[in-house]
């Protein structure tokens, strides 16, 4: 037991870390200490102090509050790419793994094809196409994900296709969909849960890179990202200005990736 | 062993097909009417005729994809509507930037991640373990361009080192030019020496536990020829790996360092296109990204069957 110490004080330690920015992103939507969005020419960039924690912006904007703000963002973007994500790769990679033979081949070279788009590539390709903004960057990341999602899912269906109590269950008649549905998804659900808790940090740290080269969430709304763009011209005069949202994008995703790796120590135990 | 490496030719093949569809529907299918993203929507009708006649739009969409593709096999990119110049010749000109900075971001990786993860896993679970495995979160937490930022901070705004940004040319030599990227480099090799130095434990420690390491151990081979030569060899397969996935993912990545500190590579170029609404360049750019990513991953799979002869296609 004292061996697994380590691992344990990692997960409660992402695990709290996790509360307290799904905790601020809940706060943020009832209250900040002041209005993100207000602007006040008298105090531009200053310093921390008492009544702005974390100092201000170039615009005089409250920069805790837009930290605060941008947590929602985060959370938002990040919780649908990885539903695009999954919603996309897992049936592909469920009737892959299925159904086998050349419709598993073709998927999976179009598998292959998608991985060779990053969120940037993607989000370029988009935003080419419609304009830049937030919707756009958060399905060029949710595709970022589909390879894993169904490689994944194509992975566990291969394995279990055969198992003797799914041929047992067809043996008894039981439809396609209930096979899948009913006997085998169930049983690929554990390491899906992990793809998806890690997969969030990810997301986190692509819609942060998106936003701050334009392809992501636009200007006045905060998100963590835009911030740093925006603090990258003051960076001689107010360098807070590019610490304190830099420093909410490294703690967020070190407390989901410590929850993550915690989270899938526990599965494999449970296993 | 031949046919595994012919039949991922294939998938290769069919693969980068792929790749070029996904292409193509993104910018020719999805818009609706690229003509009218690149016009603008207050175009003149005029325009937008030529326009469309001079892209072949006005023929059927397999025609034109069929076109596009010979095109671009041969090379052809199509011409930048920005800079009427080539796409293809804007992308060769850009990659004196790109190219060494994936490689210098590649080379930081592979230094600091192959020895931290050799020595966590030599000294697994106690307090040089548990300090690599600190950096490695570290590294895993902080984004690349924030990295930048702050190295920006410390090394142009405080010591005064190096310039913030802005890349020198190759003409004043080797050094001018590894000065400018070095920066840059650094920040981008970060996360994925992390992913790398937990990989690289990670295989260790499974290869360390195998019967054949102990029977050496057992037989008094010194330690450090254990660790190197029977356990290092062997835990290289799923480094290598890694590795090779990760080489993908450092040139999507050097797009956002170009932004970060001033480069004029890749990355830049197609951000520029975007606001420049230059399609053949995103296109151009995004094709020649996609495939080297998917060639990479090819090489990867290959490189596989060559460390590791057991390997079969299935």
């Amino acid at each position: 037991m004292t061996r697994r110490r380590p691992t344990h004080v990692a997960f409660v330690m992402g695990l709290t870390i996790t509360a307290l920015l799904i905790g601020t992103a809940a706060l943020a939507l009832v209250w900040t200490p002041a209005d993100p969005l207000t602007m006040a020419i008298g105090g531009r960039l200053e310093g921390p102090s008492s009544s702005h924690p974390f100092g201000t912006d170039q615009y005089g904007r409250d920069v805790l509050a837009r930290v605060m703000a941008g947590a929602v963002t985060t959370i938002a973007v990040g919780l649908l790419a990885v539903a695009v994500g999954a919603g996309i790769g897992v049936p592909l990679g469920v009737v892959g793994g299925y159904v086998g033979g050349w419709l598993d081949e073709a998927l999976m070279r179009l598998v292959d094809a998608v991985q060779g788009f990053p969120a940037i590539l993607s989000a370029l390709l988009f935003s080419a196409a419609f304009s830049p903004g937030v919707a756009i960057s958060t399905v060029a990341i949710g595709v970022a994900f589909v390879p894993a999602f169904a490689r994944l899912a194509r992975g566990s269906f291969l394995e279990f296709r055969g198992r003797e109590f799914v041929l047992a269950a067809a043996a008894l008649g039981a439809t396609d969909v209930r096979l899948i549905c009913r006997h085998i998804l169930p049983n690929s659900l554990s390491p899906l849960i992990v793809q998806a808790t890690t997969s969030f940090p990810v997301a986190v740290l692509a819609e942060a890179a998106l936003a701050y080269l334009g392809l992501g969430t636009q200007p006045p709304h905060p998100s963590w990202g835009l911030m740093l763009k925006e603090a990258q011209n003051f960076l001689g005069i107010s360098p807070w200005f590019a610490v304190f949202p830099g420093g909410a994008i490294a703690l967020t995703v070190l407390g989901l990736n410590l929850f993550g790796d915690g989270l899938r120590d526990l599965l494999q135990e449970g296993r | 062993m031949r046919g595994y490496v012919l039949r991922r030719l294939v998938a290769f093949v069919v693969t980068l097909a792929c790749v070029s569809v996904l292409v193509f529907v993104a910018i020719r299918v999805l818009p609706g009417d690229p003509v009218l993203v690149m016009a603008g929507p207050e175009a003149n009708p005029e325009v937008v005729a030529r326009l469309r006649a001079a892209m072949g739009l006005d023929r059927p969409l397999l025609v034109q994809y069929g076109e596009w593709l010979g095109r671009a096999l041969r090379g052809d990119l199509g011409v930048s509507l920005q800079y009427d110049v080539p796409v293809g010749r804007l992308i060769v000109s850009r990659l004196p930037v790109t190219l060494p900075l994936t490689a210098m971001a590649a080379l930081f990786m592979l230094v600091v991640a192959l020895p931290l993860g050799l020595y966590a896993a030599t000294h697994a679970r106690r307090p040089g373990d548990y300090l690599a495995m600190i950096v490695a979160q570290i590294g895993l937490a902080v984004p690349s361009f924030w990295a930048g930022l702050l190295l920006i901070l410390l090394f142009s705004v405080h010591l005064g080192w190096f310039r913030s940004g802005g890349f020198e040319g190759w003409t004043q030599g080797v050094r001018v030019g590894v000065r400018s990227l070095l920066l840059p480099a650094i920040a981008l090799g970060l996360f994925q020496a992390a992913v790398l130095i937990r990989a690289t434990r990670a295989a260790l420690l499974e290869v360390l536990g195998e019967d054949y390491v102990r029977t050496a151990r057992a037989k008094g081979v010194w330690e450090g020829l254990v660790v190197v030569k029977h356990a290092f060899r062997n835990a290289l397969i799923p480094v290598v790996t890694v590795a090779g996935l990760q080489l993908g993912q450092l040139i999507a990545g050097s797009i956002i360092l170009e932004s970060v500190f001033a480069l004029p590579g890749l990355g830049r170029l197609a951000l520029g296109a975007i606001t420049a609404r230059d399609l053949p360049v995103v296109q151009g750019v995004t094709l020649f990204v996609a495939s080297c990513i998917v060639a990479i991953n090819f090489a990867v799979d290959v490189s596989y069957a060559l460390l590791d002869p057991r390997i079969r296609y299935d």
